[in-house]
């Protein structure tokens, strides 16, 4: 309903907007003198008064109608209401609600007291919904067409429709941009809230110094040593492992690509394989974390598993024995996969920044008699030196904050041991994160508490790692500019 | 004379200079030519990489654009039907003894074989002999025929996995069963043909049954939201930064801020849609509008840097012609630096829907990761989207949802490609060079 309501208020501005044109353009063809603004612009200011006011209204309606309606419901509980707990009234009064809006299979799970306290409440519920909707439609209503009148009135030839309707845009576009900064503000504000609150309950020392992570121990508060296991360093070694393995993949054939197309490829070879760069950068990565879980883990499990069929009952028959079990949700797959990932984004970064390196250093290396390469490496890259070092640390903050590769081919379960071994399963901040945050959860639990304090470290170093990026490279830029 | 006289006294001396300059030279060749090849080798793996990706990728989902449909009649037994209960009656069961007797193999005692039988088929089958039982009663003791895909197991057997050359204990199906397919296949029972059922149908938890209609659709309606709150946000604040506003600290502020945002991990914007969107603001769970919200918030930072870099290319000419003529500053960019900036905006925009509509992480977070076996009918109904859909589907055990598993994500790079061969071309028709 609301939806037709937000409908109809767009085409009365519309209406709004080309009848207000129609009148001032009457009125200026008959007058003496010219007005101060065009009838498009006048138009415009008549209907900023139309739409903006009754909009806001509506949207508030739309954000916190559900609330207000839940507030009122809770005002005066019934006797068999209140002698629940808390958290059953609270799934009560949404009972009520559901029931109200057509949508109540869960009625069926009441009887006695409660039943008429639920039909009680499930009337009123339909009152207190139509008043706030239709309360809510009407004054829009009345605002719109109250603020398009007032408007209109003021239309003249000495009024300044411009500048009031230009004055208008301004504000809206201080909005829009105000829209970034308050994403920032609710980025922080929520990581922030909920960090602090599992920080009075496990100290910040022991959350980034502890060596042990089970959450899920942790569920029965009167259970022993439950503090403990909210130790996250296991996830940051397996982060930083992954992480590793990824550049070691990554940066080389990264860094090589860039310099063999910046440096020697001729443009009909940079026209062709700077798109098929493009085109891995654009693969999504739950494509990558497939990819990962369904063909390079178990390749990698198969391989090992070879080797290590072979070398038992020989002289290193521990590890044989060891290399026959690995697992195929091992670090190593998810880390090449990453790698594989990161390698457009490394080359395309670097190959910039090498682009930007003056020719006139690299013709004084030719005319010294230093080759191709000799220049490159001695000359180009120490120059371009701070720039990719900049690009692998975007690259490094990128790998710290993936998401699904991992998760795919880890698996959101095991492996939170404290372990540098490539072969084993590992766990990372992101995918302890998605485990503790999917399926049901009540806010109030130290393990949906715990995410967020994972959360505020994966922020806090992927923001620090790009303002050093980003200051670097910038120092870098205008050194050459 | 004395020319002739000296030249044989150094001769030994240059020559070996030579040939250590020479061996030397020869070595720094050769280490260009290793230099270029580790630099060919690079761009080989990464290309190869993705090749390798893709027809992998292509290799393992091609299946799931074909299935097997069975055919059969079924006769309505009203022995087994009561009218007044139709939703009591087995209607698998009622399918399966009969497909038993087709085959002409008798029910054992303990109905072990019709169970077996029943494992070849989809449960659909017996869902549309009910479903046309309520539209008309009076089919009960006549004979209707229904048709199904077949179970996601014998879907697999048919097309040549799972199939003999396994140990009989390590598969779903036993031998007697697979020879119960067979003799369907050869009886022509069961039909290869084009799965349309992939693009008709939501999600199941049979694999035989599961479609990606619903993801499509999901995705399809996440991404409106996304573009009509990112683009005019996004475009509107690129201008403000671009053009209007004055150069102070504030501003300075936005802008590192706006750079530094685009480089958050996603799974942080899906934490900030948990918290503000659903827990503070109610916004429902799993809904194509709280996830089309938060990925806004997360491609915002992309387009306002896209916008901007479209605005700057323009060249202050365009403007100053504008105000030179009387145009305020807002026409002035309103009417000129705004349109004439446009291609290259559009572009940054659908790069940045492409990037949206592959992204997973953040709408885990808020809950998108649910089973939703139907087509959602709005921006608040529970909904999937496509990459979710695939890893919903990685992570089912049964061997079928790895076959669509890739023909999703098939689908998928499909949208993927081509909106960016929409960038692109955006980029090459409307480049103007000023």
């Amino acid at each position: 309903m609301l939806w037709i309501a937000f409908a109809g208020l767009f085409l009365f501005s519309g209406a709004t907007y080309l009848f207000a044109r129609r009148g001032a353009h009457a009125a200026a063809v008959g007058a003496s003198r010219r007005p101060h603004s065009l009838p498009g612009q006048q138009a415009a200011y008549v209907t900023i008064w139309a739409l903006i006011p009754a909009f806001l209204l509506l949207f508030a309606l739309l954000s916190f109608g559900g609330r207000i309606e839940t507030a009122l419901l809770s005002a005066e509980l019934p006797a068999a209401v209140q002698a629940l707990q808390p958290d059953r009234q609270e799934l009560f009064i949404q009972d009520a609600h559901a029931v109200a809006e057509g949508r109540g299979t869960s009625a069926a799970t009441y009887d006695g007291p409660l039943k008429a306290a639920l039909d009680a409440k499930v009337a009123q519920a339909r009152v207190y919904d139509a008043l706030i909707l239709w309360g809510g439609i009407a004054l829009a209503a009345v605002i719109a067409l109250a603020g398009s009148l007032l408007a209109w009135r003021r239309l003249g030839p000495d009024f300044r429709a411009r500048n009031r309707a230009e004055g208008w845009v301004n504000v809206l576009l201080i909005l829009c941009s105000a829209v970034a900064v308050l994403t920032t503000v609710g980025l922080i504000a929520s990581l922030l809230f909920e960090s602090l609150r599992f920080f009075q309950i496990i100290a910040p020392v022991d959350f980034l110094t502890g060596l042990h992570w089970s959450p899920q121990t942790a569920l029965r508060e009167d259970q022993a040593g439950s503090a403990g296991a909210f130790g996250a360093v296991p996830l940051f070694v397996g982060t930083l492992l992954i992480m590793t393995i990824a550049m070691v993949v990554a940066a080389p054939i990264g860094l090589y690509s860039a310099i063999y197309l910046s440096e020697y490829a001729g443009p009909g070879m940079r026209a062709w394989a700077k798109p098929l760069l493009e085109i891995l950068a654009g693969v999504p990565t739950v494509v990558f974390g497939v990819f990962a879980a369904l063909t390079v883990g178990p390749a990698f499990a198969w391989f090992f598993n070879m080797i290590g069929g072979m070398l038992v009952g020989g002289p290193l028959d521990g590890i044989g024995q060891y290399l026959s079990q690995v697992q195929s949700n091992m670090a190593l797959a998810a880390g090449v996969v990453m790698g594989i990932m990161l390698i457009p984004f490394i080359s395309s970064l670097s190959d910039d920044i090498l682009n930007a390196v003056p020719q006139a250093l690299r013709d004084g290396s030719y005319a010294m008699g230093a080759t191709k390469s000799e220049t490159v490496r001695k000359v180009v890259l120490p120059a371009a030196l701070p720039g990719v070092a900049g690009a692998f640390i975007l690259a490094i903050s990128r790998a710290i904050g993936e998401t699904m590769i991992v998760l795919l081919a880890l698996g959101s379960g095991g492996g939170t041991n404290l372990t540098f071994n490539p072969l084993d399963a590992v766990s990372t901040v992101t995918v302890q994160i998605v485990s503790l945050l999917t399926g049901d959860l009540e806010f109030d639990r130290p393990t949906t508490m715990a995410a967020f304090g994972l959360g505020l470290t994966l922020f806090v170093v992927t923001l620090a790692l790009n303002i050093v990026a980003l200051r670097i490279v910038k120092a870098y830029r205008e050194q050459y500019d | 004379m004395t020319d002739a006289a000296l030249t044989p006294a150094p001769a030994p001396a240059l020559s070996a200079v030579r040939a250590a300059a020479e061996k030397r030279l020869k070595k720094r060749h050769a280490a260009e030519a290793r230099f270029r090849a580790y630099g060919l080798t690079a761009i080989a793996l990464a290309i190869g990489f993705l090749a390798f990706l893709l027809v992998n990728l292509t290799m393992q989902g091609i299946g799931a654009f074909t299935t097997n449909t069975f055919t059969m009649p079924i006769f309505v037994d009203p022995a087994r039907i009561d009218a007044r209960d139709l939703q009591g009656a087995n209607y698998d069961m009622l399918v399966a003894d009969q497909l038993l007797a087709r085959l002409g193999v008798e029910n054992d005692e303990l109905g072990e074989n019709s169970l077996k039988a029943k494992d070849l088929m989809s449960p659909d089958l017996g869902y549309q002999v009910l479903d046309r039982l309520k539209a008309d009663p009076s089919l009960i003791g006549r004979t209707i025929t229904v048709s199904a895909p077949v179970a996601g197991n014998a879907d697999l057997y048919y097309k040549g996995e799972l199939g003999r050359e396994i140990a009989e204990e390590n598969r779903k199906l036993d031998n007697q069963q697979l020879d119960w397919l067979d003799t369907l296949k050869a009886a022509g029972l069961v039909t290869s043909g084009f799965n349309t059922r992939l693009f008709t149908h939501a999600d199941s938890t049979q694999p035989e049954l599961a479609g990606l209609l619903g993801a499509i659709v999901g995705s399809a309606l996440m991404l409106l939201v996304t573009a009509l709150v990112a683009v005019p946000t996004g475009v509107l604040a690129a201008v403000y930064l671009e053009e209007f506003a004055p150069k102070n600290r504030l501003t300075g502020f936005i802008e590192v801020n706006i750079n530094n945002l685009a480089a958050v991990p996603s799974i942080v914007y899906g934490m900030l849609g948990l918290a503000v969107f659903i827990n503070w603001l109610q916004f429902p769970r799993s809904a194509p509008i709280t996830g089309g919200v938060v990925l806004a918030l997360l491609v915002l930072p992309t387009i306002i840097i896209a916008t901007r870099s479209a605005l700057k290319s323009v060249p202050p000419s365009i403007r100053e012609g504008a105000l030179a003529v009387g145009a305020s500053p807002t026409q002035a960019v309103f009417h000129h630096v705004l349109p004439q900036s446009m291609p290259g905006i559009m572009t940054g925009v659908i790069l940045a829907l492409a990037h949206a509509l592959g992204e997973t992480a953040p709408l885990l977070m808020i809950g998108m990761v649910s089973f939703v076996p139907s087509v959602p009918e709005g921006l608040t109904s529970a909904a999937t989207v496509l990459p979710v859909q695939i890893f919903i589907w990685e992570n089912a055990s049964e061997r079928a949802f790895h076959e669509r598993t890739a023909a999703a994500i098939l689908v998928l790079l499909v949208f993927m490609i081509i909106m960016n061969a929409i960038a692109i071309v955006l980029r090459r028709r409307f480049e103007r060079r000023w």
